[in-house]
């Protein structure tokens, strides 16, 4: 498929592995977080890991959108789906998050709530539009990526003069959470070694650009590569990050240059900035309260932020006692660490947010890569 | 089916009308529904012995009869390549073939929803009756419900199938042996995707056509240019897609699966619809291919007798089974490294960034 095959070219993998191979120095560990749930997902799928020398350690961040939406926010959605009789729109991959007590999106719709799978914002606005007689709700999360077409259906909503149509925000920042990563005091149970470099995202770069990313290098002197999804932009970028790593420079890099820029999406941002103001802090299922960190909707479109609408009672819900999502996003620990993985803690029955999507890293290391350090016996 | 009573009704509006409830209610009504629609598409001499149930018969000796249902729900009820009445012909005749059995007959249930209008399930029957036909399969014997508006989906449909099993043929999902070879009859993932395609909200411009298709005359080529016992496991991945049926026979086998991403024929069409909806090839639908797991020494033949049947012209040698206590399914990557081929968790559902 063009446009796809050339960045998984097997002979281009194998000479990036290559010049990965000689670049390092093997005295040393490169510890690099890729922060997005794409790329965990892309290193996981493409079998990536396998071809980086052992030297480079990757670190699975929390930029996994699904998994670090806490537990009381899809309280609050199922609240407005059985409580208040709403009809409740998000996401598919939102609907099996489980909730507290056994609950779900998915399993309240079996009991008879009004929740419908959407594939975009403007889906939930049709279904308003089609249904005045009905309060509809968009269930809103996702990073930088998805907020500009949030921003899109309320001014749309405010446009139409829209009175049965609201979104739940919990749309959240990337760079906000990088720096949490960067300042969070390790956890007195674990001391996770220092992140020697980033991986940037894709797609919410498209969104941002690369400026955000500069104070990392200049105040962190931690460098940054932004990549794209496939295979083969990981390896690129992952080698850019080891040279980085090698000469003692702190730089952000693009490698997704036919995508990002410095300046990003202006029509994006200003439709944000028109529609969104920061929160003061915001609570990320595996990392806590990360202070301004996430979004939500500016007064002037008041009518339309499902928080203000209903009264709704957040209500944080702890993770499980054994649960190691919060080492594991830091890097601290790896999946196989935590007791619960695999065991209790499956995609199917997932206990903590890094299991929660495929995009998890928990997730990810059990759909794809479970068979590492099991004795396979050829034929 | 029961036949017409001798009372004047007016013909069925095929144009303007709807399925409504007294169609289901057992009355004069519902006979003609049957008489001037079910009965004379789906005709032949067992639906003709107008009862409610179809005499046929006693197999020839060294044969025994295997059984297979599907029941079949689809939204929507058209789509590129098929409709839910071609589908719930070749879904159950190939569930038959699957098992070596040579697929002779099929019941049908409909459970037709209140206002249903009339010519969509005419376009449905025909077509049901013409992939019928050309399977050289009847439908002997059926049935119609009707449930009020709400309670179902347009039209579900049930098929069973009857088919004849040589007595030392001996094909099922616990047959793999590590050694095997692992063929695929073609390209993977065109039934999902052309389905998907003409969701409500989801629609977008492609030329995917589902694979829908009888395969028992493919697995009778195949099992015809390889000795009786080489050909171990025959699937039709459907329902999860490759990676599901393959997990389900490694599990009933009790072997592992390894995979050659490369060599996995997925049209780029298809490829392109699942990067962008962030689906997997691998599980999506199919109802026109099948795995077949072979003796390493018949695969050769096995391939080339599929790769010369239409149905299996893009057949490849995909991978091979092995020894794993774990028994799973494992894949060489495209770019050179490894991975596991999962079951499916949940519904695929695209991805949100």
């Amino acid at each position: 498929m063009k446009y796809v095959d050339e960045f998984r070219d097997p002979a281009l993998a194998r000479r990036l592995a290559d010049e990965l191979r000689a670049a390092v120095d093997p005295a040393r560990r490169y510890r690099l977080m890729e922060f997005c749930g794409g790329h965990t997902h892309a290193l996981a799928r493409h079998g990536v890991l396998d071809l980086l020398p052992p030297q480079v350690h990757m670190v699975h961040g929390p930029g996994c959108p699904v998994c670090v939406l806490p537990v009381g926010r899809i309280d609050m959605a199922l609240q407005l789906a059985l409580e208040r009789g709403v009809t409740l729109c998000s996401y598919g991959d939102v609907l099996r998050v489980p909730a507290s007590a056994g609950q779900s999106l998915q399993r309240a719709k079996a009991q008879g709530a009004d929740i419908r799978m959407v594939y975009s914002p403007a889906d939930a606005l049709q279904i308003a539009r089609a249904n005045p007689s009905r309060e509809v709700v968009f269930l809103a999360i996702g990073f930088e990526t998805t907020t500009p077409p949030s921003a899109l259906v309320i001014r749309q909503a405010a446009q139409q003069g829209l009175k049965n149509f609201s979104l739940l925000c919990n749309h959240v920042l990337t760079p906000a959470a990088m720096m949490h990563m960067l300042q969070a005091p390790p956890a007195a149970a674990d001391d996770a070694p220092a992140l020697d470099g980033f991986v940037g995202p894709a797609h919410v770069s498209v969104v941002i650009g690369s400026a955000p990313y500069e104070p990392f290098a200049r105040r962190w002197h931690k460098p940054v590569v932004i990549a794209g999804f496939e295979p083969l932009d990981l390896m690129q970028a992952i080698l850019m990050l080891v040279r980085q790593v090698d000469d003692g420079r702190a730089e952000v890099e693009n490698q997704y240059t036919r995508a990002v820029t410095r300046e990003g999406n202006r029509v994006a941002q200003a439709l944000t900035a028109e529609v969104f103001e920061l929160r003061d802090s915001f609570e990320w299922r595996g990392l806590g309260e990360v202070p301004h960190s996430a979004l939500r909707i500016r007064p002037a479109y008041a009518a339309f932020d499902a928080e203000r609408r209903f009264p709704l009672q957040y209500r944080a819900v702890p993770d499980h006692k054994q649960c190691e999502c919060g080492a594991i996003l830091r890097g601290a620990k790896s999946p196989s660490d935590c007791r619960l993985f695999a065991t209790v803690c499956t995609p199917e029955n997932p206990l903590g947010s890094c299991m929660v999507s495929s995009e998890g890293s928990c997730a990810a290391h059990f759909s794809y890569g479970r068979f590492r350090g099991t004795a396979v016996v050829a034929a | 089916m029961k036949r017409d009573a001798s009372v004047y009704l007016k013909p069925l509006d095929f144009k303007r009308g709807c399925i409504e409830m007294n169609h289901g209610a057992g009355g004069r009504v519902g006979a003609q529904l049957v008489a001037q629609l079910f009965a004379p598409a789906f005709d032949n001499e067992f639906l003709r012995q107008g009862n409610d149930g179809a005499r046929l018969p006693v197999p020839p000796p060294g044969h025994r009869l295997v059984m297979a249902t599907d029941a079949h729900v689809i939204a929507p009820l058209f789509f590129p390549g098929g409709d839910i009445g071609s589908l719930a012909v070749h879904g159950t005749v190939n569930d038959v073939a699957m098992l070596g059995a040579t697929p002779l007959y099929l019941s049908a249930s409909f459970i037709l929803e209140e206002g249903l209008p009339l010519q969509q399930l005419q376009r449905i029957v025909a077509s049901m009756a013409a992939a019928s036909r050309a399977c050289g399969v009847p439908v002997v014997t059926g049935d119609t419900k009707v449930v009020e508006r709400g309670k179902g989906d347009g039209v579900f449909i049930s098929t069973t199938g009857v088919g004849l099993l040589p007595a030392a043929r001996d094909i099922g999902g616990a047959n793999a042996r590590a050694g095997d070879v692992l063929l695929l009859s073609g390209s993977i993932g065109e039934h999902g995707v052309a389905v998907l395609s003409q969701r409500e909200s989801l629609q977008f411009d492609t030329e995917i056509r589902s694979d829908s298709a009888p395969l028992h005359t493919l697995v009778a080529a195949l099992l015809a240019a390889v000795p009786e016992g080489a050909v171990h496991v025959l699937r039709d991945p459907t329902r999860g897609g490759l990676a599901t049926t393959l997990n389900e026979i490694a599990a009933q086998s009790g072997v592992g699966l390894r995979l050659d991403e490369a060599a996995i024929p997925v049209q780029p069409q298809v490829a392109a619809a699942c990067e962008l909806l962030g689906l997997d090839p691998l599980y999506i639908a199919n109802e026109g291919k099948l795995v077949a797991i072979v003796a390493p020494a018949a695969a050769e033949a096995a391939l080339a007798a599929l790769r010369a049947h239409p149905l299996g012209a893009g057949a490849a040698r995909i991978g091979e089974v092995v020894a794993d206590p774990q028994h799973f399914v494992q894949m060489h990557t495209t770019v050179g490294g490894q991975r596991i081929v999962d079951w499916l968790s949940g519904e695929p559902l695209p991805r949100i960034c």
